[in-house]
C-alpha cells in the first residue's frame, strides 16, 4: 500500500538490481515519509509503505520500522503496535535473516516484540528531549555500520520521551561480548559522560543490534541527518552501508 | 467480575516520576516521606467465571501485554462482585 503515490512514481525501477525497502506504517507513525525520502530520493531505491494491518510483506530486502507515536504510546511505547497483524511477518522476516531497522518508536517496538533485548524506559529527566547529539560508532562490523570507522563520532538528532535504555546485567555483558552495542551517546571528546547522555540510558547506549547482525534498533534518527539541507549528513552512511551490504 | 491490576517498575529500576513526586511532597512540607513509586492501575471487567480461570486469564494478559516483565512487576485482585 502506498501513501504517497506522487513521490513513489517519480522514479521507475527495473529488475532486481535495486534494494527494495519496505517501511511499516502504524497509526501514529510520523517518520515514515522522512525514511521514504531518504531511501527513494537520496539512495534511489524503490520503497513501499506497508500498512500495519497487512498480513504479508511485498518483495522487499530491508524493512524499516519508523519513528512516531504508534497507538499514542498508550500502555507503553510500542506495546500495542507490537501486536499489529504485520508483526508476525516482520518477526518471520527478521528470523530468516532479513535486514530490519527500527528507529526511535521502531526500536521500542522491536524490544517489545522480543527481536532485540532490553526495554526503553521514560527519560530520566521525565521530559521529552529533542536535540542533536553526538554518537560514537562502537562497531563497524555490521551491515548497518560498515561505512563508518570504529569510534567515529557522528552527529544525529534525537526526539523522544522514552529512550532510557535498560537491560539486566547478564544480558548487558552478553551484548558487550558479542559487540552488539552499535552506538553510544558521547561528548565532543568521544567520552561517555553523564552530561552527554540525553535520557539516562544504561552505559550511554543509543543503539544495539541482534546477535545475528540483521536487526538494528536505535533511538536517534539517522533519516533526519541524511540531507545537507537539514544540517548534517552523518546518518546517510547507515543507509548506504545497507546498500553496500546488499550489492555484495 | 472485575480484575484490579497494579503494575509498577521493578524495585531495582529508578523511577524518575516517583522521584519528582517525592521531591514535590517534600517542597510542600510533608514530613516523613521515605519514597514514592508511580505505577499504573487498571480495571478489567470480566464475564463471570470461576476464580481460578479468571486468575489464569488475567495472568496471561499481564504477561503478554499489560506488563513488560523486563522492567515491570504486576499484582492483581479479582473482585467477583465488581
Amino acid at each position: 500500500m502506498c501513501y504517497n503515490p506522487g513521490l513513489k512514481n517519480l522514479l521507475v525501477f527495473h529488475g532486481t538490481d535495486f534494494m527494495h525497502f519496505g517501511i511499516v506504517v502504524f497509526p501514529g507513525s510520523n517518520c515514515d515519509f522522512d525514511c521514504q525520502y531518504v531511501t527513494e530520493k537520496i539512495l534511489g531505491e524503490p520503497t513501499t509503505l506497508i500498512w500495519h494491518q497487512e498480513k504479508q510483506l511485498p518483495d522487499i530486502d530491508v524493512l524499516i520500522l519508523p519513528g512516531g507515536f504508534s497507538y499514542g504510546d498508550y500502555l507503553r511505547a510500542g506495546a500495542i503496535a507490537r501486536f499489529s497483524p504485520i508483526m508476525d511477518v516482520v518477526i518471520d522476516f527478521a528470523e530468516k535473516g532479513g535486514y530490519v531497522l527500527g528507529i526511535c518508536n521502531g526500536f521500542q517496538i522491536l524490544t517489545e516484540a522480543g527481536l532485540l533485548p532490553g526495554a526503553l524506559l521514560q527519560n530520566r529527566s521525565t521530559k521529552f528531549v529533542c536535540k542533536w547529539v553526538t554518537l560514537r560508532v562502537e562497531s563497524n562490523q555490521s551491515a548497518f555500520t560498515q561505512l563508518y570507522t570504529p569510534n567515529q563520532l557522528i552527529s544525529v538528532p534525537v526526539a523522544h520521551a522514552d529512550g532510557n535504555y535498560f537491560l539486566d546485567p547478564d544480558t548487558l555483558a552478553e551484548l558487550e561480548n558479542n559487540k552488539q552495542i552499535v552506538f553510544r551517546y558521547v561528548d565532543a571528546k568521544g567520552e561517555t559522560s553523564p552530561l552527554a547522555n540525553p535520557n539516562g540510558s544504561l552505559g550511554n547506549i543509543a543503539g544495539i543490534r541482534n546477535k545475528a547482525g540483521n536487526v538494528l534498533g536505535m533511538m536517534p534518527h539517522p533519516e533526519r541527518a541524511a540531507d545537507p539541507v537539514l544540517g548534517g549528513i552523518d546518518g546517510i552512511h547507515l543507509f548506504k552501508s545497507l546498500q553496500t551490504a546488499w550489492n555484495k | 467480575m472485575k480484575a484490579k491490576i497494579y503494575i509498577s517498575l521493578k524495585e531495582s529500576i529508578l523511577d524518575p516520576q516517583g522521584k519528582t513526586v517525592e521531591h514535590a511532597l517534600s517542597v510542600l512540607g510533608f514530613k516523613g516521606v521515605k519514597g514514592v513509586r508511580v505505577g499504573k492501575y487498571m480495571e478489567v471487567l470480566l464475564e463471570p467465571a470461576p476464580i481460578d480461570s479468571a486468575k489464569k486469564s488475567v495472568e496471561a494478559m499481564c504477561e503478554k501485554l499489560l506488563a513488560n516483565t523486563v522492567i515491570e512487576s504486576y499484582r492483581y485482585e479479582i473482585d467477583p462482585e465488581g
